[in-house]
Formats: C-alpha cells, structure tokens, sequence
C-alpha cells in the first residue's frame, strides 16, 4: 500500500482544523495549519511520484471502499496515481503549497483569515480529489466542490455586491458545463456499464464505432464540462469576473490549477477523445478561436488582474488547441509551465495591489520598478516566459503547442496561434510597462506608503521565478539535441496515439524564429514605443481606433448579449408565463372553478327550495306537465 | 370555533386509536412474524405517539417542569429508539415483507390489520421517525404552539407511519386519511394569515385524490372476489391479480392521480406553495419532509404492481410530467420572492426525480428514487427548518427583505449554506447520489430522459443560490437584519443530526443501498421490468442508423 489516501487527507484536515477552530487559535494557528497541510501533502506526492515512476506500468491504484453498488452499478472510492495524476499531484501541492505561504502574509489583515485558509486547504482537497478518483463520479465530486470553492472564494467579500455577483455567476456557469459532463458520463454508463477511467480507455476501441455518433456526442458533451471549467468558448465569462476574489485565489484556483481540470479530463479520456475526429477538430478550434478572442480583449484592460485572466483564457485555449491536435502531453506539459509562470504574474499582481493599498487601475500606476525590486524582477521574469522567449519555460511549451498544429497540418489554427502570441507580448509588455516604466500615476497619498511586500510573499515569488525559468527544460524539443524531450519520454505509451504529425526539421526552425522575433520580440518593442514613455500615443491609437478599442475594451458585450438573450427572456418567462400564468392563471383558476361549480350549484338548488308552498306547487305541476308530454308524444 | 376544532382532532387521536391497539392485543396471539424479534415491534413504532399525545394533554398546564413539549419529544426520542432496534434486525437479504403483524378487522370483507415493512418502506419509516426529534425541537416553548397542536403532530406521525408500513389497502387508506386532519387543523387554526384559502385548497385536493383512490380501492377488491372467489383487501394477495387491460387503464387513473396530488406531479402541484406558505414550521416540515413521500410510495407499492399492461402505455406520459416537473418547478422556484414558497417549487422539481426514477423502472432507478425519498426528507426538512428560525426572528418572508444576514448570524449561514448546496445536489452530499442514480437509471431507459433530468442541476444552482446571495450575502439590509441573533444551542443541536445524516449519505451511502437492493431486486424480477424494458428501451445508436438508411 502506498497511502495515497494520505494526499487529500492532510488538506481536509488543515480544513478541518481552520474551519473549526481557526476563529478561536487565531491567525498563528492558522497561519501553520493552513500552509503546513499543504506542504505534507506535496512531500507525500513527491513520496508517490517516485514510487509510481519506479512502478511496473508507472500506476499506483488504491481502492478505499464501495461507494454505491446497486443493480449494475458498482462504484468505489479508489485512486490512482499515473503519470497524468502524478504530475498533477505535484503541480496542485507544489504551487499550492507557495501560494499557501504567500497568502499569510497578503491576507493577514483580514478579520476573515481563518476562514480564508479553511476554504483554501478545502479547495486543495477537491482538486487532488479530481485528479485522483479512479473513476467519472468521484472525479465529479471534485470536479464540483473545486466549483464550490471557487464560488466561496470568489464572494470571500460578501459585503461586496459585485464580488457576490461574480461568484453565483462562476457557479452556475460551470454548472451548465455540469450538465454537459453529467450527461457525457451517463452516456458512457449505458455503453460501458462502468464508469471506471481504465476501463472505459481500454475498452473505448472496441465498444464505440470509430467517428460514430455516440462517441461524437459522449465526448461533445464531455468538452461542454471542460469548456465551463476550463473557461472556454462559450462559458469563459466568468474566469475574468472572478477575479474578485483575494489574489491568491486568482492564482491558485484561476489560473494554476481548478481552470486546467478541464485539461485534464480530456487528457485523461484521450482513449475516448481520438475515436471522434469531429469532436477533436471541435476542440481544436474552440481552443484557437478563445485564444485569441481573450487576446484581443487582454490588449485594452486596464484592471492588472483582468489582464492576466484574460492571458489566462487565451493560453487555456492553447492548450485546448494543442488537445484538439492530439498533442495531449504537450498541453499538459504547457499547463505545467502555464502553472509556474501564471500563479508568478498574479502573485507579482498581487504583491503591486498590496503595495498600492489595493489599487488595480494600471492606469494609476507607473514606475514602479525602483520601489518595489523583487516584485519587478520576479514580474519581468513571468512576462519573458509566458511571451515565450527562450530559454524561459513558456518558449517551450507554447513553441511545442504551435510547432504540432502546424505539424497535423491545420495551417489557419495555426496562423490564429501565431497571432495569439503577437497579441500575448503585447499585452503582457504594455502590462509591465504600465506598472513599472513611465512616469508615476499613483495617488500621491498613496505614493509615500509604497513598500515592498514582507518576505513570506516575496520568497514564493522567487521559487516561482525559477520554476518559470527552468521549468522548461522538461520538454526540449527535438531539433534542439542537447538534452532528451523528457516530457514526451515521459508520458511514453499513456496517451491514444495520433497519427505523427509530418514536418520536417527545417520547417520547425524557421517557425521557432518566426515566433521569436515576430511574435515575441517585435510586439514587446511596439509596446514599448506606446507604453514606456509618456502615454500619448496610446491615447492617440485609442482615438484613432476607437471603435474597436471600445468593443475589445467591452469585451465584445458578450455578458450583455448572454443577459439580455439568455437570462431575462428564461426569468420573464418563468414568471410571466410559468407562475403567472399556468399556474396561478391556469391551474388554480380550474381548482377553484371546482369549488365554484360546487357552490353555483348548491345555490341553483337552494333557490328551489324557499319555503313557499304555492312554488312548489307550480313546479309539481309543471313537471308533472312534461312527464305527461314526454309519455304522449316519444311512446318508443 | 377555534376550541372546536382542537377537541374534534385530539378526540380522533385519542379515543379511535386506542381502540386498534386494544383490538390487536385482544388478538395478540395470531401474530405472525417472519424475523426474530418477539413483539409487534411495528404496532409499537406506529402508536407510540400516541404516548407523546396522551402525556400532552396531561401536562397541557404543565406540572412542576414538565410540559407538553417534553412530552411529546420523549416520545418522539422514543420512536426513534425502537426504530433504531428495527433496523438492526432487518435481514437485507430477504425479498418480502419483514417483521409481519396480522390480525382480522373487518373480517367479512378479509380486511386485516396487516402490516409489514420491506427495503422500499424501511428507511421511509426512518426518516420519518428521525426527523421528528429536530422538529419538535425547532418549536420548542414557543407559546402559541398550545399542547393541542402538539397533539396533532402525534396524530400526524401516526398516520405516517402507519401508512408506511400498512399491507392492508383499507388499512393504508385509513392512515392516509389520518394524516390530513391534523394537518388540516395543523395549517387551519396555526397556520398564517392566509390560512383558509390554503388548507381549502389542500382539501379541494386531496379529498378529490382521495376519494378516486378509495373507489379505486374498493373496485380493485370486487376485482379480487370475482376472481378468487373470496375477499381480500390485502396488498401482497392483491399482487397476484390480473386484471384486463381495459380495466386497468381506468384504476390505474383513479390510483394515479390520488398519488400524484400527493407527490405532487406537476400539474397537480399548485396546493404545495400555498399549503407550505401558510404552514406552521413544524407543519411545513412533516408536509415536505414525509407526507409528498406518500405519493412515490403508493406509486412503488400499487400501481405498477397492480397495473402492468396501463403502466406499460401511461408511463412515457407520467415521465414526461416528471420531467417537466424538474424543469418547471425549478424556473418557477426562481422567480418566487417569498422564501417558503421558493423552496415548496423546488419540492415540486425533487419529487419530479424521484417520480421519474420510479417510473424508468429498473434497480438504480428505484433505489435512486428512494434514496432521494430519504434525501429530500432531510434536507427540504431542514430547509423548512432553517427558514423557520429566522422568520421566527424577522417575521417576514418576503426574500427582498433580507441581505447581509451572515454578519449577524454566521453560523446560521454555514448551516443554510450547507442544506442549500446539498439540495441542489452537490456531489460528496445526499442529494447528488439521488439525482445520479435516478439518471443512471434514467439513461438506461432513454438517455433523452437523463439528459433533460440532467438539465434541472443547472437551474437549481440558480434558484437557490440566487436566493442564498439575497438572503445571507450583501452588506446588513436593515434594523431588523442588524439586531439578529445567531442561532442558540437547541437550534444547532436539531440542526446537527440532519446535517450529519446529510453528509454521511453522501460519502457512504452503501449500507443504504445494501439494504434495499435485495427488495428491489426482487420487485423488477417479479413484476417483469425487463419487460418492460425491452419494449421501450431507446438505443440513440439504432435510432441514427435507421434514420441514416432511410436517407
């Protein structure tokens, strides 16, 4: 036995302990329990990753006991640890410890601290839940309770109406994405009769017909789940409102881990997913097309962190298109590097909004990178990588996605990749450029308090810097022979197998270049042209393409299309003709009709028998009268 | 005219009842029993309310410390006991009823004083007999609920219980019929200001209901004696009737609809808002938690074993009014602005599961509809509950008067946050592994039918949520929300056990499902749901390659 039970058991105890406790042990307590907890799960992970890659067959299974059994069903609460779940582990622990630790120092302020850590160490449980069930519903259980998390986060400022707003939004976005996985999952229950991961892989082949409808449609509705959590095309629109929530949130949940589960189902089903070309290209497609959709909109941002969660929907749908090509390790590989430098920008994001006394307007910001160094540093670090410059993590990772869609031979997706990174420069260099270059926009009063964060917040920052450095190594690509593509070594015989991309080694250098310098370096420069200096001539753009810079700046009004299409015609229906109508209207006027018969009719009797003798009389008589008539004239 | 009503209703309780018990030990020896316990264990569950009741109308003026209210929870507690004991002696195994009592009653037309109770009615008996104990607690001293309305709730219970566990259709109609008289007086005399259009409507109702069900009732025992010669009201003898097909579409209706006002399906639903609206808490809870549960009940126990041939041409018809039942009641939830009534239309989409996990007619969606059964008990119970506490702080009900009550009551929030997520079906709680079973057994029937249960998650999110944002969220809405107080002691201790039972249903949910398994193996064995599967099984593949190949 390898005790993997042991990985989310030490979260949900630190839940436990801060949930219950935390109010009375004060933040010390908490501020222990909650980061510690973390950290015992990641030695744990570290402990299985080893002991899975020295395994036969690289799984560790682990089954716990039997959840429900009833009829055919037969479902357990098992784990497994293989190399997708594995590298998750560590990733989830790894990057959550750091944020765990970062969060004490960000959130000491608050009167809410313990409740802040308890929701934190319950969210690292359901997502290790996720990665780790053995089978569809218990990965739906962390699948859901990430959701849970994430709305509790998200509205962690109750008071705050907007906050609110965008955590029930968050919720039921990814609830419609529910519904696509629940209906995915029975699908697959009534063709397999089982709801196991590996069996359902091996046996994918032979019980759905290649490219038939079944398989189309389990796995359409299987990406509809992925495209709510992973926020893609069409139920991104809450990844950026959630932004609301505390920093930490937005990189630990937003953006490393929670929003990448979508990622991991479809790695994790790529037995399944290689049987529907149609569903495939699909996926493809969505992934490109939200990339650069969010890119266009990150470009006119001015709240930090809505730039980085738009960066983030667009290299989610990298990675989305990297799935959709069949590239399944190399979109896992980018949302490890993702992770690295992603959690990194929204941290530094974090450490300039504390320094500023949570102000998030770029617009009042600018040069900032004299007072606060190791921020600056750290940011200019996460920016290089996620532009994909070499050697820093993102080039590999991003340059692998690119270089296989070209590679299957999807040219177009592959131009609206390249596009993508022009725009991802851009946006990423106008947003360091805003922060810390130029003059000072900062509130005067502000200005003097500017300091640098405590060293609790910084020290993940630094560990982070590195991961984003050097975290790329992991995957090298061919061409480039210095050391071995561990990442494809790596996932060695776990995913479906595509059929090998065809392209040849002079193609692949000349299209490294080319999103070198003109997807990386070209914008960067632009960028700095507009934003470094004085912001005149970014006004003057914005003027000269006003049109477009409010339909970006407004995100294409798509929550407005969804509010007004979508929502007010479902909620004036309801309650103008469902309640309104059918059923105050309809239903209760017939039940009261009954009770209104009933009494007419009562009354229509009671209006015979009125006590007057001479009336009675007349009526004896004349129905007398009509027996006689009737006998008379209808004798047979 | 008030007084009238309170000594009308104890004096059924405690006058008719008694009688029953003392007929049955003046017969005590022709107890059959089929497990090992030596008493009549399930006459004792059914009438020791009547304890509770007796000792309430003692202490109606109180003696020394004791009051009505003790009364009646000590009893309560002590159902719960026996209970307890009951379902330690259950044999899992067993297809059939266990733990058998018969005795003549009206014995010139073979009607018995028969009860058992199999895998389908055990853990309803439970639920029923847990949930009192909270109940009873949530209205614990609070003046205006005199001993007589305590009284009430005995009978109420009784008349629960015994519908559970009666195998005798005279019997069964006799505690059905209980049970609406004290509710009537329940809502009637306690209930709010609205209350004689309400309990009017619930009677209009289910006195229609009922009176189709007991015409059917007795037409289905002429049935009998034209068949076997001799009479017999007895349910288990009653399954080994065929009746012609043109026939049963006629009783199927009549036992149908009684059942579906009860449950209720849409669209017979419109009585449950304003019954609940007008309801006392304690009313509310007993109506939501248990009485709706006799409707499913009645449909597991007569009228697919009764009526194959109608079930097989009516049910697609009843499944879609279920199904439009999830869809709808969860759409008219959202835009209801008074608290109870919201979640008396999210009543209407839970029972719109339950019903269709019955009707698709295989093992996971039985047990899944009777897990919900269990589950929709606790949690809308204790939603009835938790609503209840703070209207009795705010009296109001109107959702728009509510905001920010989470910076005075805190853990009042955590709790009604927890019961709200478990209703919508959060996975890890109670009412995901309903509403899974249900699809699961759904899909395997038509996956059309899944997929659209499927889509009722999404609107359940947004009715409730929507709803726990105005009333707990937002900055402190007024005077009245500033000056609240959390919740005392007591309050927690009653919410506690259905919180626990929540979770621990959710996580393991196995020793359930161990338990009715074997019952409900036994019942799609022997009333051929197979059958009845292999007739309107839906294969989407099949469909789409016919449909390819006539192109």
């Amino acid at each position: 036995m390898h005790q993997i039970w042991l990985v989310p058991a030490f979260p949900l105890i630190g839940f436990i302990l801060n949930g219950l406790f935390g109010k009375f042990f004060g933040k010390r307590f908490v501020s222990i329990v909650g980061p510690l907890s973390i950290g015992l799960a990641f030695l744990q992970s570290l402990v299985l990753f080893f002991a899975m890659l020295s395994t036969e067959g690289h799984a560790l299974h682990e089954q716990l006991y039997t959840w429900m059994q009833s009829g055919i069903l037969n479902l357990d609460v098992g784990f497994q640890v293989d190399q997708l779940s594995g590298l998750f582990l560590l990733i989830i622990t790894g990057v959550g410890f750091l944020i765990h630790v970062y969060s004490i120092g960000y959130m000491y302020e608050e009167d809410a601290f313990y409740r802040f850590f308890a929701y934190l160490n319950l969210f690292v449980f359901f997502m290790l839940i996720l990665v780790l069930g053995d089978n569809f519903i218990l990965m739906f259980v962390g699948w859901e309770g990430v959701g849970l998390c994430s709305y509790l986060l998200i509205g962690y400022y109750f008071e705050k109406q907007s906050a609110i707003d965008a955590s029930k939004k968050a919720f039921i976005t990814n609830r419609i994405g529910d519904f696509g996985f629940l209906s995915g999952v029975m699908l697959i229950f009534i063709y397999f009769n089982t709801l196991n991961f590996s069996e359902v892989n091996s046996s994918a082949g032979t019980v759905l017909e290649n490219g038939g409808l079944i398989v189309t449609l389990i796995t359409l509705f299987l990406f509809l789940g992925a495209t709510g959590k992973s926020a893609q095309i069409p139920l991104y629109v809450w990844l950026p409102d959630a932004m609301e929530g505390p920093t930490p949130v937005s990189a630990l949940i937003h953006a490393a881990t929670m929003v990448t589960s979508g990622l991991y189902m479809i790695a994790r089903l790529s037995h399944l997913f290689v049987l529907a070309p149609i569903t495939m290209a699909i996926v493809a497609s969505v992934g490109a097309v939200t990339a650069i959709l969010a890119a266009t909109i990150a470009i006119t941002q001015t709240d930090i962190k809505r730039v980085l969660a738009y960066s983030t929907v667009s290299q989610l749908g990298y990675m989305f298109l990297a799935m959709g090509v069949g590239a399944f390790g190399v979109g896992i590989f980018h949302v490890m590097t993702h992770a690295f430098f992603k959690a990194l920008l929204f941290l530094c994001s974090g450490a300039v909004i504390y320094s500023l006394h949570h102000e998030q307007d770029m617009m009042k910001m600018g040069a900032l990178r004299k007072k606060l160094p190791v921020t600056f540093a750290t940011m200019m670090i996460g920016t290089i990588a996620i532009t994909g410059i070499p050697p820093f993590a993102g080039f590999f990772s991003k340059d692998e996605i690119l270089w296989k869609t070209w590679s299957s031979g999807n040219f177009a997706l592959w131009f609206i990749g390249f596009l993508t990174a022009l725009l991802t420069s851009f946006y990423m260099f106008r947003l360091m450029f805003l922060t810390f270059y130029g003059n000072s926009r900062v509130d005067p009063h502000t200005e003097s308090h500017i300091h640098e964060s405590p060293v609790s917040m910084l020290a993940p920052l630094v560990v982070l810097a590195i991961l984003s450095i050097f975290g790329g190594f992991f995957g090298v690509p061919h061409i480039l022979h210095f050391l071995p593509n561990g990442i494809e070594h790596y996932f060695e015989g776990f995913y479906a197998e595509v059929q090998a991309g065809h392209g040849t080694v002079t193609a692949e250098i000349i299209l490294m270049v080319l999103s070198v310098f003109v997807a990386a370096l070209i914008p960067a420069w632009f960028a700095w042209k507009t934003y470094g200096g004085k912001l005149d001539t970014a006004d003057q753009r914005k003027e000269n393409f006003a049109f477009f810079h409010n339909l970006s700046l407004n995100k294409y009004y798509v929550d407005e299309i969804y509010n007004g299409g979508i929502i007010q015609p479902i909620k004036k229906i309801s309650d103008l003709v469902f309640w309104k109508w059918i059923d105050v209207g309809v239903i209760d006027r017939f039940v009261h009709l009954t009770g209104d018969v009933a009494r007419a009719s009562g009354g229509l009797i009671r209006g015979l028998q009125n006590g007057v003798l001479q009336q009675y009389a007349i009526i004896f008589a004349l129905g007398t009268l009509a027996i006689l008539y009737y006998l008379v004239f209808f004798p047979y | 005219m008030k007084s009238v009503f309170m000594r009308l209703g104890t004096s059924i309780g405690v006058f008719l009842l008694p009688l029953i018990i003392a007929a049955q030990s003046y017969a005590a020896d022709s107890i059959e029993s089929s497990s090992s316990v030596g008493f009549p264990i399930l006459s004792l569950i059914i009438f020791s309310p009547l304890l509770g009741a007796l000792f309430a109308i003692l202490l109606r003026n109180g003696y020394g410390g004791l009051s009505a209210d003790i009364a009646t929870f000590v009893s309560s507690l002590l159902t719960l006991g026996v209970c307890a004991f009951l379902l330690t002696k259950f044999d899992s195994n067993f297809y059939g009823f266990q733990f058998v009592e018969k005795l003549p009653w009206i014995d010139r037309f073979g009607i018995n004083y028969y009860l058992g109770i199999d895998g389908v009615s055990l853990f309803l008996v439970m639920v029923a007999a847990f949930l009192l104990p909270s109940a009873l607690l949530a209205t614990w001293k609070t003046k205006e609920k005199s001993w007589a309305f305590q009284v009430q709730i005995m009978m109420l219970q009784i008349g629960i219980l015994g519908s559970f566990m009666a195998l005798d259709s005279i019997l069964f109609y006799t505690f059905f019929e209980l049970m609406l008289v004290p509710l009537y007086f329940m809502i009637g005399i306690w209930g709010g200001s609205n209350r004689i259009y309400a309990t009017t409507k619930f009677f209009i109702y289910t006195v229609f209901g009922s009176l189709l069900l007991l015409a059917s009732l007795i037409y289905t025992g002429i049935l009998y004696h034209e068949a076997f010669g001799h009479w017999s009201f007895s349910i288990p003898d009653w399954y080994q009737l065929s009746i012609p097909a043109a026939t049963q579409m006629w009783l199927f209706i009549g036992f149908c609809l009684a059942f579906a006002i009860k449950a209720p399906l849409f669209p017979f639903h419109t009585w449950l808002p304003d019954a609940h609206y007008e309801a006392p808490t304690l009313g509310s809870v007993e109506l939501a938690g248990l009485l709706l549960k006799l409707g499913p009940y009645g449909i597991i126990r007569f009228v697919i074993p009764l009526f194959p041939d109608a079930s097989d041409t009516y049910v697609p018809f009843l499944i879609y009014f279920g199904l439009i039942g999830i869809i709808y009641g969860g759409l008219v939830a959202m835009v209801q602005q008074k608290l109870k009534k919201l979640i008396a239309y999210s009543s209407v989409a839970h029972m719109g599961y339950i019903v269709v996990g019955i009707f698709v007619f295989n093992v996971q969606g039985l047990a899944g509809g009777l897990i919900q059964m269990v589950n929709h008990a606790l949690v809308t119970g204790a939603l009835f509950l938790c609503v209840g506490m703070i209207y009795g702080r705010t009296h109001t009900q109107e959702i728009s008067e509510y905001g920010g009550v989470v910076h005075t009551m805190p853990i009042f929030s955590a709790f009604f946050l927890f019961f709200s997520l478990a209703s919508i079906g959060l996975p890890g709680l109670n009412g995901f592994v309903g509403e899974l079973m249900i699809m699961l057994g759904a899909a395997r029937l038509n996956v059309i039918y899944a997929v659209l249960a499927a889509s009722g998650v999404i609107v359940a999110a947004v009715y409730m949520l929507w709803m726990y944002q105005r009333v707990i969220f937002g900055p402190v809405k007024n005077d009245v929300i500033r000056n609240l107080k959390d919740l005392t002691p007591r309050e927690i201790v009653l919410l506690l056990p259905l919180a626990i039972s929540t979770l621990v249903l959710g996580v393991y949910p196995q020793p359930f499902f161990e338990r009715v398994n074997a019952t409900l193996e036994g019942y799609v064995k022997e009333f051929n749901a197979d059958e009845f599967h292999a007739k309107h099984k839906f294969d989407l593949a099949a469909y789409w390659e016919a449909k390819k190949s006539k192109q």
